[in-house]
This record gives structure tokens, C-alpha cells and sequence, in this order.
């Protein structure tokens, strides 16, 4: 065995690439072929289905569900620009100012995770409850018209996906930040620059393949996401991800509903590319 | 005070990222009458005490959750560090079409990810179950082991290696002692990363469970009907058990960089 390997060195890492490669194939891409050609069928579950290349498909779910792919792309740049916002400020501090409390403080921002996902949004649920704590007391204060609400608004679900990814903003921002060199934003002030001037002409621009990565860390989930909608929305905040659920899971309209993931996947791949095309041709890896 | 803000915001978003959290592990303690764990009625540790034998249906969730992680956390783990020194310590052809064979799943919805399973399934006539959502949690953890351990070998110095069989060890042993204990913390790095995103995994679950219910999905179904306090007290404690390894890990990783730190023979 080792003797065949040493006289066969180049199929060493071919080997090593075997088991997950091909169960990246097996589980990843035939899936997603799978699924083209289930959009591409016509039928019920009764009656059986068969393959007729009805490529109206495509068109036909667009034109039904637009609202709600609209919906999920703008409810996705807003919670990419709000968890940028949030974000950048934090990853910038823990990077230049974080000293010796900077794993602390990491390790502070990936700590939700710890916690499941959906107690987190049932735990915000509760928070924004119109009788709530937070609400309930603010109307008893009467701060607030007791008509006031939160929950099913779109305020509720843009803050709740902002909430959960979040935390994917601000690692690769952080990692970015902490590569700059201290001196070249030194040397800028040298320069006369005002700390505004540095910041903006120095450090920001730096800091591009954070930002790269981290909008695509909250965009692609954001705009795929359902759970937010579902627990803390109403009939009117429902995104792209309930529609492809309620198909696949309660109707089983199956070609309906690949067709509409296939123009999900489609939709964040091109804007994807777009995006990196503004910020001139940044590497694809996270 | 200009220099004071910076960290005063950090320290507000830190407070809320940890809020839902911190509301979470306090109703764990309600002394609630009726269904809905919305209002503090009181203090009572009958909730800790009464954990496991109240809801049979939600220990076996608990249950099928470590299942799926614990197999999905060494499988992907040992597939994606292979791939891993694959790419970072050989040249071979078709290197690009495996990168992008290692980010599209990262870059993919989960819900598609799942959607796209549940469709190959279906169309197999493969029943959902336990081994469907180890399939599945496999799949989408390999891109992440891949991405962690490589991040961790990329920065180590082949030198070692060279030196080691320089020494007269077989490739072998200078694996096993030479190269694994150098990216072991990468790897370590890479498992509670799998085993994190494995055991909170919600969307491609639901997607590939058929009948069988996870610990997420027990709590969604719940969430419907009221959820009770014993998931609040499963969650703490899980949030607890994470805390712990995490602290053996930064541990382990201090232990190592003091154990490098002594001076060699003068």
C-alpha cells in the first residue's frame, strides 16, 4: 500500500478529496439537478408526474408569487445595510480597540449560538408581545398608544432576521479590520488627514473583502429565511422562504415549489455576482 | 468621553445579542399557571427538577438531535479536514471547481439546500428519517470543516514535516506526529462548529425529517401550542454545555501556546 503510494504521489490528494467531494456531488449537486427537472414536470401526486419541459414554469411562478420574492429581496438589503450598520462599529472596535479582551469579546458575539435559533425568535416574540414587558409597560407609561404593535410588522421581521445573523456580519469584518496595519492609518493622519479622512480613504476601503463577505453572510439567509416571518409576521410579511415551505411541505405542489427555490438559488447567485462586480472583483471565499 | 463611545456601543449590542437569551433562561424559572410562558408569576425550580419526565416526546427530540450531531460532527469533520490538506498541501488539477464545489453550499439558502433534498428524496422514493437529516447535516457541515481547517493549515510551517522525515519517519508517523498535533486545534476548531450548526439546525431538518422530530422542531411545534418552560431550562443548559467546551478549548489552546513558549536546549 505505501510502496503504491509513493509510486503514485499525484493521486494522494485525490484520494483525500474522495468521501466528501463525492458526497458534496451525491448531496448537493444531483439534489439541485433533481429539482430542476421536478420544476420541469407536470402532474399530482395522484396522478403521477411526467417530464414535459414546461419551461412557463419559470415565468408563471414569478409572475404569481412576485410580491413575495420582492418582498424577501427588499427585506433582505434592508437587514444586509441595518446588520452593516450595527456591525462595523462593533467589528472596528474589538479590532483596534479590543487589546486584550479581544477573544472575550469574539467569543461574546458567536455566544448566541449557543442558544437555539428558534428559542432565540420565540424568546423575541415574547419581547415584542403587544402585552409584553417591553410594550405593556411603555402603554401603561403612556408612552405609547395602546394600539401600538410590534409584532406582524415588518418592523418585527427585519429586526428579528437583523438579530439572528448579525453575529455573521461582524466576524468577517472583524477579520478584515484586524489585518489593516495601524501604521498606514497613522501615516494618513501624519499626512494631515482628519480621523474622518482616514477613516474614509484608509480603513474603509481596506475593510472591502469584510464587508464582501459579510453582506453575503447576512443577505443569502435573509433573503432565504422563513422562521422570522412565520413566528413574529402576519399574512403580510410573508417572504419567498413560506411560500416554497407551505408548497413543499403542506400542498405538495412540487413543481411549483422547485421551481421557486430554482429562482431563489438563480436570483442570489446573479446578485451575488453583481454586487461583486461593484466592488470590483472580490474573491469568492468565505 | 469621545473615547468612551465606541465601547459603550459595543457593550449595548453585546446587550443585545445576549436579551433573548437572558429572557430565555429566567421564564426556565416561572412559576406559570396555564399554557403560555408569557408573564412572570413567580420564582420555582420545579421546572429543573421536573426536566425529563414531563414531556417523553421531548427528551426523545433531545435525544435524535445529539444523535444526528454527534455522526454529522465526525463524519463531516473527518471528510472536510482531508479535503482540507488536500488543498492546502498538494497541487493538483481541478482545483477551482472544487472551490466552488466548497462555497455554493455556503452560498445556497438553506432553504433550497433543503427543498433540493426533500425533492432527490422524494423522487428516490426514499422514506425521511433519522439517517435523511444525518445525510443532510452532513452535506451542509463539510463546506464549513473545509473552511475552518483550512484556514488553520495555511498558516503552518511545512518545514516541520520536511524535518521529520529528514529524522527517518515514514510519511505515516509524520502525520500522526508530527502534522496532526499541529492542526488538531483547526480541527477541534472545525468539530464544535459542526456539532454548533448541526444540533441548532432548523430549516434543512425540517425539511429532510419526515416524521422524526428534532429538538428545534419539538420546540416549533410547541411553539404554536405554548411553549413550555422545561424547553427554556433545556436551552440554558445546552447554552451551559457549550460554554464549558469552549472553555476546555481556550484552555487547551493556552496549554499549547505555553507549551510552545518553552525555550528549546540551549
Amino acid at each position: 500500500m505505501s510502496n503504491w503510494l509513493r509510486r503514485h504521489r499525484g493521486l494522494v490528494p485525490y484520494l483525500f478529496l474522495v468521501p466528501g467531494g463525492l458526497w458534496l456531488i451525491l448531496f448537493f449537486v444531483v439534489p439541485l439537478i433533481t429539482t430542476a427537472s421536478v420544476a420541469l414536470q407536470e402532474g399530482s401526486l395522484g396522478t403521477g408526474y411526467r417530464l414535459t419541459f414546461n419551461f412557463g414554469i419559470f415565468a408563471e411562478s414569478i409572475a404569481r408569487w412576485d410580491t413575495q420574492l420582492l418582498r424577501s429581496l427588499q427585506f433582505g438589503l434592508i437587514v444586509t445595510v441595518l446588520a452593516m450598520l450595527i456591525g462595523y462599529p462593533m467589528a472596528y472596535t474589538i479590532a483596534f480597540r479590543g487589546g486584550r479582551y479581544k477573544s472575550i469579546l469574539l467569543l461574546l458575539v458567536i455566544m448566541p449560538f449557543f442558544t437555539s435559533f428558534i428559542i432565540r425568535t420565540i424568546s423575541w416574540k415574547f419581547i415584542l408581545a403587544d402585552q409584553g414587558f417591553v410594550l405593556g409597560t411603555l402603554k401603561d407609561l403612556g408612552i405609547l398608544e395602546p394600539g401600538f404593535r410590534l409584532l406582524a410588522t415588518p418592523v418585527a421581521v427585519i429586526s428579528g432576521i437583523t438579530y439572528n445573523f448579525l453575529p455573521f456580519v461582524v466576524l468577517p469584518l472583524y477579520v478584515a479590520l484586524e489585518r489593516i496595519d495601524p501604521r498606514l492609518i497613522e501615516a494618513a493622519t501624519d499626512l494631515y488627514a482628519s480621523r474622518l479622512q482616514a477613516f474614509l480613504r484608509v480603513t474603509l476601503p481596506l475593510s472591502i473583502p469584510g464587508v464582501f463577505a459579510a453582506s453575503l453572510l447576512s443577505f443569502i439567509p435573509a433573503v432565504g429565511d422563513y422562521l422570522n416571518a412565520e413566528l413574529l409576521g402576519s399574512r403580510n410579511e410573508t417572504m419567498i422562504g413560506n411560500v416554497i415551505q407551505r408548497l413543499y411541505l403542506v400542498n405538495n405542489d412540487y413543481p411549483q415549489a422547485a421551481a421557486l427555490s430554482l429562482i431563489l438559488m438563480l436570483g442570489i447567485v446573479v446578485s451575488v455576482f453583481i454586487y461583486r462586480r461593484m466592488l470590483h472583483g472580490q474573491e469568492l471565499t468565505v | 468621553m469621545a473615547r468612551l463611545v465606541l465601547p459603550a456601543y459595543t457593550g449595548l449590542v453585546v446587550a443585545y445579542l445576549f436579551l433573548p437569551i437572558a429572557v430565555m433562561a429566567v421564564f426556565g424559572f416561572n412559576d406559570l399557571q396555564g399554557r403560555f410562558n408569557f408573564t412572570w408569576q413567580g420564582f420555582t425550580l420545579e421546572h429543573w427538577a421536573n426536566l425529563f419526565n414531563t414531556y417523553p416526546a421531548l427528551n426523545q427530540s433531545l435525544i435524535n438531535s445529539l444523535t444526528v450531531a454527534v455522526i454529522a460532527t465526525l463524519v463531516a469533520t473527518t471528510f472536510g479536514t482531508l479535503i482540507g490538506l488536500a488543498l492546502t498541501r498538494y497541487e493538483f488539477r481541478g482545483r477551482a471547481p472544487l472551490n466552488l464545489l466548497i462555497f455554493l453550499p455556503i452560498a445556497t439558502p438553506e432553504i433550497v439546500l433543503g427543498a433540493s433534498l426533500l425533492a432527490l428524496f422524494i423522487s428516490a422514493g426514499v422514506s425521511r428519517d433519522l439517517t435523511t437529516i444525518t445525510i443532510a447535516h452532513i452535506m451542509f457541515n463539510i463546506s464549513f470543516v473545509v473552511v475552518t481547517v483550512r484556514a488553520r493549515i495555511a498558516g503552518f510551517d511545512r518545514a516541520l514535516e520536511e524535518a521529520a522525515m529528514d529524522l527517518g519517519a515514514d510519511e505515516w508517523t509524520t502525520f500522526r506526529k508530527v502534522t496532526f498535533p499541529l492542526i488538531f486545534p483547526g480541527v477541534l476548531a472545525a468539530a464544535l462548529l459542526a456539532f454548533a450548526l448541526s444540533i441548532d439546525d432548523f430549516v434543512i431538518t425540517q425539511f429532510t425529517a419526515g416524521q422524526t422530530v428534532t429538538f428545534p422542531l419539538w420546540v416549533y411545534g410547541a411553539s404554536r401550542i405554548g411553549v413550555p418552560p422545561q424547553v427554556n431550562v433545556m436551552g440554558t443548559l445546552i447554552f451551559l454545555i457549550a460554554l464549558v467546551g469552549i472553555g476546555l478549548w481556550l484552555l487547551l489552546q493556552r496549554r499549547q501556546a505555553s507549551l510552545s513558549a518553552i525555550p528549546s536546549e540551549p
